[in-house]
């Protein structure tokens, strides 16, 4: 009942979101701003991630090819499709969850509080779709372009720590890389970033914007936030990777 | 001319307005006054329809906000400016930014034309200098201030305030109390201002809606206000030892 209570309320919220915009210029602005925001705000963790993950990963997985019959580029194989399908779209996407979800929810949550929403609403104003339309397509454009940049830096990150380490040669980890390489996994990965995108920005900025109360209400919106789009995230993780590559 | 009829509310089984009807009259100043607690901010929320009526009729010369489908809503909300009690300013934008947001929503207006308009109205509400402050630069009073200034920013047809002048200084707020009733009459727009301060009531109100409990327990013009007999409206408008003294006087 009380699901389909959220969900419903939901959805009545993102037909308002998906409204004709009052004046395309002023939400111009607004997406260039939740670009720099959404975008270059989560550049500094998703790079620092990203880089540890990969080495961690490539020295795991050497760690786990001790049997000589596996040959030494499988490490690259490895590091490679972990990286590509599961790490930088799903995790990266959770750690984005976290700081771009809190955010988006606490900012919202706190304009609901503080009367700035009934505000914009008195002017004859949209506030759902003037406040959440620019969140959710500037997450759908700059997410993917952090991804691929994961992407890279996670294996930049295998590179240099599988051969600083010694557990592969260069030339081994790079063929592994290119071994068999799919570009269709790329493709799965772009597609599980934009839906992702999409449920961070709306399930967080969908418990910012029903926030009632005060400062203690809006901290509980942001950790919602965070709860559900992470959950929301995990479960489309598994009907997208189903629907995909089965 | 706002006509509001027969509204109620109620928060989950909490009355708050029961059976509420009121008229506000065009080029007039209309003030609410009544307890803290007693349904004042939320009559008015329910009339701009920041509140769902549980039953009633606004009517904004005639036309029934209530049954209006969002378009028509936005349509009459272009026409109205409304001071929220705590002042509800963009955080993220300045004061001047503040004041011009509705212009650059609704108007085609140059960035020039936008900026001398948000200073005449900053000028107006004597904060010439503030328009490069965000609100969390802004003292209480001054936050007011910029509010209203963003209200009556694109010449509204109605005017809410809630609240005005508390938490200004005796002389900001005669100032705020003239610059309402300057532009109430210059324009001729349907003022509705939520005061605590029979000061600036006996000022500046036209006519007065008293409200206890949730109900519209008196209405008519200010001059009357003083005489009447009501013990609930004596026990409110002569609580200072001041307005006891003024009745002295008077009598
Ligand atoms: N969102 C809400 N949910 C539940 N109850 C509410 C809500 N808003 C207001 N109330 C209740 O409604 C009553 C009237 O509140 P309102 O804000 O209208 O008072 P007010 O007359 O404006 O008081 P004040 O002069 O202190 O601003 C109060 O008793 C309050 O507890
Ligand atoms: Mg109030």
């Amino acid at each position: 009942m009380n699901w389909f209570f959220h969900l419903g309320r939901y959805f009545i919220l993102l037909r308002k979101v998906f409204r004709k915009p009052e004046k395309f210029v002023v939400y111009r602005t607004r997406f260039i701003e939740e670009v720099d925001s959404i975008g270059l705000g989560s550049l500094g963790i998703v790079c620092i991630v990203s880089l540890f993950m990969g080495a961690v990963l490539t020295i795991q997985a050497a760690f786990n090819f001790t049997s000589p019959w596996v040959p030494l580029y499988a490490v690259g194989v490895a590091a490679r499709d972990t990286l590509v399908l599961e790490f930088c779209p799903t995790i990266v996407s959770l750690i984005l969850a976290g700081k771009v979800g809190s955010n988006i929810a606490s900012e919202i949550g706190t304009m609901r509080v503080t009367e700035q929403v009934d505000a914009l609403e008195i002017m004859g104003i949209n506030s759902s779709g003037y406040l959440i339309l620019p969140k959710i397509i500037a997450a759908i454009f700059v997410h993917p372009f952090l991804i691929i940049l994961s992407m890279f830096l996670g294996l930049l990150g295998g590179y240099v720590a599988g051969v600083a380490s010694g557990v592969v040669t260069s030339y081994k980890f790079i063929y592994g890389i290119q071994y068999q390489f799919l570009p269709f996994s790329i493709t799965y990965a772009l597609i599980k970033t934009v839906v992702f995108a999409f449920i961070i920005t709306s399930v967080s900025a969908y418990h910012g914007y029903n926030t009632h109360g005060g400062a203690l209400e809006v901290g509980r919106s942001s950790t919602k936030a965070v709860v559900y789009s992470s959950i929301i995230i995990l479960l489309f993780n598994v009907i997208l990777t189903q629907l995909l590559l089965s | 001319m706002i006509e509001v009829k027969n509204i109620n509310k109620k928060f989950g089984d909490r009355a708050i307005l029961s059976s509420a009807s009121v008229l506000f009259e065009q080029g007039k100043i209309n003030l609410i006054i009544g307890e803290s607690g007693s349904g004042k901010t939320t009559l008015m929320k329910c009339m701009v329809g920041l509140e769902n009526v549980n039953k009633g009729e606004v009517l904004y010369d005639g036309r029934n906000f209530i049954a209006m489908d969002d378009r028509e809503k936005k349509a009459i909300r272009k026409e109205i400016g409304m001071l929220f009690q705590g002042g509800a300013l963009f955080d993220s934008l300045t004061a001047e930014e503040n004041v011009t947001f509705p212009m650059t929503m609704f108007s085609d207006m140059s960035a020039e034309e936008k900026r001398e308009r948000a200073q005449f109205c900053l000028q107006r509400v004597n904060l010439p200098n503030a328009g490069k402050l965000h609100p969390s630069e802004l003292s209480g009073g001054m936050k007011k201030r910029v509010g209203i200034a963003r209200a009556i920013a694109m010449g509204p047809r109605y005017l809410f305030c809630d609240e005005p002048n508390s938490g200004l200084d005796p002389r900001t707020s005669i100032l705020i109390d003239n610059l309402i009733k300057e532009i109430t009459y210059e324009l001729n727009i349907t003022t509705i201002i939520i005061t605590h301060d029979m000061n600036s009531a006996i000022e500046i109100g036209d006519n007065i809606v008293f409200i206890y409990n949730g109900t519209i327990w008196w209405r008519g013009p200010k001059e009357e206000i003083l005489k009447t007999e009501n013990p609930e409206i004596n026990a409110f408008v002569y609580a200072s030892e001041f307005m006891k003294k003024i009745k002295k006087t008077f009598s």
